[in-house]
């Protein structure tokens, strides 16, 4: 009894201690979630902020398509390196010779998570689904170039078989489009076009309830090669290798975890320590230093989109087309992508980034003062002229738009003799001001929501939704419909081309530079292209040592 | 000592007593030390413009961020602005802002405290659920909404940060009040028939000095951090105009590539804390009616 | 006490969650864009249909009342920002995490608090106390978005004993607990040595040193209760503010809490989110403000009667 009792105390003493330091021991020695990872193909994302929610017809941001694309897969997806459309759910496609009926022939092997062939009539469900009024999809103008699409969706027809989607049998689905709509493929790869499981949304409401409990994981059918295995708010979204897919054998992945991190600094210290395997960006602070020391893990991805400045044509002195010109000839770009942004961000030259879709618009944008001051002068500013009024230049909270309207504002300052205020805005409150007009210049990014150039010219027609420069020139708004009408790359490109150098001419926006996809990836994780549209479609991602 | 403390602040020999004070103050050599070192920082931030080196908004982009060196006395910011420079002129908004707002929130937190405090009752009730509901007003929209309905200004800045600061400081005041009043020596002072006014302002507040100076002082870093975050989200000071608060914040973004940006601007800041709360550690124990001892 | 607690629970609470609760549906909705306003311009019918959804085009009276209505019976009403998910749920997740870890920060930093103020108290005006009150001094002089992010390269970058970010393990809690809490471990040592200061001066002090008790009984039995006061009146709110989470530290730190809600949900213009985290906040700092009236009375018997 004696005995014991001294072992206890012992052990009441010894083994909490015993048992804390080897857990410090072990902490210090286990390897790493990243290593871990890799030796069982779990990939770990850091994916900026929690998802608005797991339903493709309702959410609207980039970190839930990343989910969307492992959860869902559409008629076609995008080959990763060129995004060119390559078989999904669709095993074939053609397009009928009025250019406007497209068949597709979907695989019979494709099945939903829950064992379910995938239909066309699946298919025409979603369609009905995101074009119905009463779900408020905000990307239900994606499906826009489909017949009666646009009707429907504002409520003017209320009957489905009159909107151009038919399924004539399980297999054959078939779309009629209202205009020639050449990336209308690359339009299919877009989250808004994915399938949903009829019956899984039934169970839980009506084809238009918005905020069903159905995306929940117990309740959850995709058919994508992933199916969903846990959704923790703010904590992890995990998703695991689907055993229904009908390409499983080709997904080496088994697992991806994504952990909603929103601040920069975080998700890069959390990269370092081996937290994740992909970052979504990188501060451009740390840029250098990962050149410097980590260029393999570094990547600077060419992204489809535009950073620039949009003006109020409305206002003097900016209805100037001469002040604006001047405006725009003062910003010395290179030197704020080379100093400020460092991540490979090409100067602007033009408004569409180089590229889309394979479009090149002709160099109209440069940095030449001595013209910036004669357009001034002759604008009646400036030495022996009027004073510059006051002008506003609008951003929203953000350290990187500060910066870069901070050097802008010296350059005015230096090379112009202009003084421009900053005014910096709270996101909701900026995206207010700037939709009332109540600016001056203010800060804008395009994003390209498919690889075309019509998603960048066709803002600026009149009364587009989001041209808020009080802009318009009917020659433009034409050409925008010439493009529009025609299916000919040659003729389309030209009218763009022409409505480009019209619109830079015109300087309602002054173009700074084209993004970059800038963040950390392991060199472990294989199969991540570079694209423009940062779409890594997790089928062709494994991981390797 | 209860008479003791009667007489020291029945204000009989307030004069002499003012005199011992400063007199007892200027011997505390640290606290004589911090006020130098206010003056020295505050006239350098006030000549800002004869002293700089530079302007204040003056970039050298392609220079970037560099270390201190014989050119730019602190080094440079990533827009090869002249660090040293910024933070004189930054220093400017910083004790105007240090200053100004909390003596805002100390005068109303004290006004409100010690008649809540006093008058007890109905009143006291009304006036610190007032303060439990603008605690839990969220403050982030308050920000917002000022922001619209005001031109952005720094004396609405003053108001917004007097507003949310006072709060506290309103309840720790009360609740000193409270048992201040309980107190013989404010008994003696009712019973002698003294006006209500003329016991809170002569016999109450004197005897709180020391919780509001602590307080107080651990109010004005709060108040220049909080400038910071409103001027970040649009409220106050606009860019190219700083702050000590805003660099410090700009400097802990980039704390690991140039960490000088997050150093000289802290170690100023922290000095002048540190001289604020020498100062009011002086202060204290040069006046308070119950520390005076020898 | 009892009638005093029973009219704060029963009147003076539900009235001032009434007020702020009315205040502040009001004033949200003074906040320029909605829910629904995006960088893409959101058709004019899909914008209709969404407010239709949420009942936002009706009356603002109206709303007002079918929202007071729906919360009196417990129900917050779903998430705009989050449609598959109702304010409840939201907060119901995430307030165990911030609760967790203001716990830590808040035993943290009374126990080095009281600790640290009574003793530079004690030895008032020696290098001792000068050393603890700058100690003290730079606990609030650093920012927590310095501090953490400080700690971080310290601890969990440098020498690598301790996670960066997350919320899993148990070390996972250490530097985010100690983030939040070191300024208030400096807010509560200086409160305690000015609250103890003013304490030790007093005659029952003085009656307890000449009884021949130990410097060291004088502080804790007699002393100790007296220089709380200051402390426990800043902890009310603190300790509210604690509980429920910080955004500074929660982003920091990668941490899924309430602190990120508070911030988020007004950045976002979420109404039913913004609602339910202010009330859920209102209730607690009322409580807590209530308790910390109850301690008050308890430290210093002559508020009772207050």
């Amino acid at each position: 009894m004696q005995r014991r009792h001294v072992m206890n105390q012992i052990n009441v003493i010894q083994l909490p201690l015993f048992s804390l330091l080897s857990f410090l021991l072990s902490c210090s020695q286990k390897t790493t979630p990243v290593e871990r990872g890799i030796s069982s193909q779990t990939l770990l994302i850091a994916n900026q902020t929690e998802p608005q929610d797991l339903d493709p017809h309702i959410v609207t941001g980039v970190p839930e398509f990343h989910i969307m694309e492992a959860l869902f897969e559409g008629l076609v997806i995008a080959e990763p390196k060129e995004l060119q459309p390559v078989p999904g759910v669709a095993r074939s496609w053609d397009l009928a010779a009025d250019g406007l009926t497209w068949t597709f022939h979907l695989r019979n092997d494709a099945v939903w998570s829950n064992g379910d062939r995938v239909t066309a009539g699946d298919f025409r469900f979603s369609y009905q689904r995101i074009l119905s009024p009463n779900l408020g999809s905000e990307y239900a103008y994606m499906h826009f170039c489909i017949e009666g699409a646009e009707a429907y969706n504002k409520g003017t027809i209320t009957d489905f078989s009159k909107v151009g989607v038919d399924a004539l049998d399980d297999t054959t689905l078939v779309m009629r489009l209202c205009r020639p709509t050449p990336y209308f493929l690359s339009l299919l790869a877009h989250h808004s076009f994915f399938p949903v499981h009829p019956a899984t949304i039934l169970k839980f409401g009506k084809i238009d309830t918005r905020g069903t409990v159905w995306t929940r994981p117990e309740n959850f059918t995709g058919n994508g090669p992933f199916r969903l295995a846990a959704w923790e708010i703010n904590r992890i979204i995990a998703v695991k290798k689907s055993e229904t897919y009908w390409d499983r054998s080709s997904v080496r992945l088994r697992e991806i975890d994504f952990f909603p991190i929103d601040n920069q600094q975080t998700e890069e210290r959390s990269f370092r320590t081996g937290g994740v395997h992909v970052t979504a960006n990188l501060a451009p602070g740390k840029i250098e230093w990962y050149r410097a020391n980590r260029p393999e893990a570094l990547r600077t991805d060419p992204y489809l989109g535009t950073y620039f400045y949009v003006v109020n044509v409305t206002k003097p002195p900016l209805d100037d087309p001469a002040v604006r010109r001047a405006l725009s000839l003062a910003v010395d770009r290179a030197a704020i992508v080379r100093h400020i942004l460092k991540g490979g961000q090409p100067p602007a030259t033009c408004y569409t980034p180089p590229g889309t879709g394979g479009y090149h618009a002709d160099s109209a944008v440069r940095f030449d003062t001595t013209e910036a001051k004669r357009l001034l002068a002759k604008a009646g500013y400036g030495p022996g002229g009027r004073s510059f009024p006051a002008v506003e230049l609008l951003y929203n909270t953000s350290e990187t738009h500060h910066t870069v309207a901070q050097a802008v504002q010296q350059m005015w300052k230096r090379h112009l003799g202009i003084e421009v205020t900053l005014v910096n805005q709270e996101w909701k409150v900026y995206l207010a001001s700037k939709q009332r007009g109540r600016f001056g210049i203010a800060r804008m990014g395009w994003i390209g929501d498919y690889n075309d150039p019509m998603t960048f010219l066709d803002m600026w027609v009149k009364d587009g939704g989001n041209n808020n420069s009080g802009w318009s020139h009917t020659r433009y708004d034409s050409l925008i419909a010439v493009a529009a009408a025609t299916s000919d790359r040659e003729a389309r490109f030209a009218a763009f081309r022409e409505a480009e150098a019209l619109l830079l001419d015109e300087m309602p926006i002054v173009p700074v530079y084209f993004y970059t996809n800038v963040y950390l990836l392991h060199p472990a994780v294989k199969g991540w292209d570079p694209n423009l549209l940062n779409i890594h479609n997790y089928k062709y991602v494994y991981l390797e040592k | 000592m209860t008479t003791r403390r009667t007489e020291r602040t029945g204000g009989a020999t307030g004069g002499s007593l003012r005199r011992d004070g400063m007199r007892r103050f200027a011997r505390n050599r640290i606290a004589v030390g911090g006020c130098l070192f206010l003056a020295v920082m505050a006239a350098l931030s006030l000549c800002a413009p004869v002293v700089a080196p530079y302007a204040y908004d003056a970039q050298d982009l392609s220079l970037g961020a560099t270390f201190a060196s014989g050119k730019h006395w602190l080094g440079t910011d990533i827009l090869g602005r002249d660090l040293f420079t910024r933070i004189l002129y930054g220093g400017r908004v910083t004790f105007a802002v240090g200053v100004c707002a909390t003596l805002v929130s100390v005068l109303i937190g004290v006004a409100w405290g010690s008649i809540a405090g006093w008058a007890g009752g109905k009143t006291d009730t009304v006036m610190m659920r007032f303060v439990d509901i603008a605690y839990a007003f969220p403050f982030t929209i308050f920000v917002i909404i000022l922001m619209v309905f005001f031109e952005r200004s720094l004396l609405l800045l003053f108001m917004a940060i007097g507003a949310v600061e006072w709060l506290t400081m309103a309840r720790i005041v009360r609740g000193q009040v409270m048992a201040l009043r309980q107190r013989e020596f404010v008994e003696v002072a009712i019973g002698l028939g003294l006006s209500r006014t003329r016991i809170v302002l002569r016999h109450i507040l004197p005897n709180i000095a020391g919780p509001v100076i602590v307080y107080a002082t651990l109010t004005i870093p709060a108040v220049m951090l909080l400038e910071a975050f409103l001027s970040f989200l649009g409220l106050g000071v606009q860019p190219p105009a700083s702050s000590w608060g805003i660099l410090i914040r700009e400097g802990a973004e980039s704390m690991e590539e140039y960490p000088w940006l997050l150093v000289f601007p802290g170690i100023l800041l922290s000095a002048t804390l540190f001289s604020l709360n020498f100062i009011g550690d002086g202060l204290r124990d040069a006046f308070d009616p119950r520390t005076t001892r020898e | 006490m009892i009638p005093f607690l029973l009219r704060r629970v029963c009147i003076e609470m539900p009235l001032s969650l009434l007020v702020i609760f009315t205040v502040t549906f009001f004033l949200i909705r003074l906040a320029p864009g909605g829910p629904f306003s995006s960088e893409k311009s959101v058709s004019a019918q899909v914008r209709a249909e969404l407010e239709r959804h949420y009942g936002l085009d009706k009356p603002l009276q109206v709303q007002y009342v079918n929202y007071l209505a729906s919360v009196v019976r417990g129900d917050l009403g779903p998430s705009f920002k989050y449609p598959g998910s109702t304010v409840a749920d939201l907060i119901a997740g995430a307030f165990p995490v911030s609760l967790e870890l203001g716990c830590y920060a808040l035993l943290f930093a009374l126990l080095f608090g009281i600790t640290a103020g009574m003793l530079a108290a004690s030895k008032n005006g020696t290098w001792c106390d000068y050393l603890i009150m700058s100690i003290g001094m730079g606990g609030i002089c650093i920012p927590s978005f310095v501090l953490g992010p400080l700690l971080v390269l310290v601890f969990g970058l440098i020498l690598g004993w301790l996670p960066v970010a997350g919320w899993s393990g148990p070390l996972d809690r250490v530097l985010p607990s100690l983030t939040l809490g070191m300024v208030y471990v400096a807010y509560i040592a200086r409160l305690m040595r000015g609250g103890m200061l003013e304490i030790l001066v007093q005659d029952f002090i003085k009656t307890a040193r000449a009884k021949g008790l130990s410097e060291r009984m004088v502080l804790v039995r007699h002393a100790m209760r007296g220089s709380l006061l200051p402390v426990v009146s800043f902890l009310g709110p603190a300790a509210a503010g604690l509980v429920t989470g910080s955004f500074v530290v929660e982003t920091i730190f990668s941490i899924p809490g309430l602190g990120r809600f508070f911030v988020t949900a007004a950045f976002n213009r979420d109404y039913t989110m913004i609602m339910g985290t202010v009330i859920f906040y209102a209730v607690i700092i009322i409580t807590f403000n209530m308790v910390v009236d109850v301690l008050l009375a308890y430290l210093d018997p002559r508020l009772r009667n207050g």
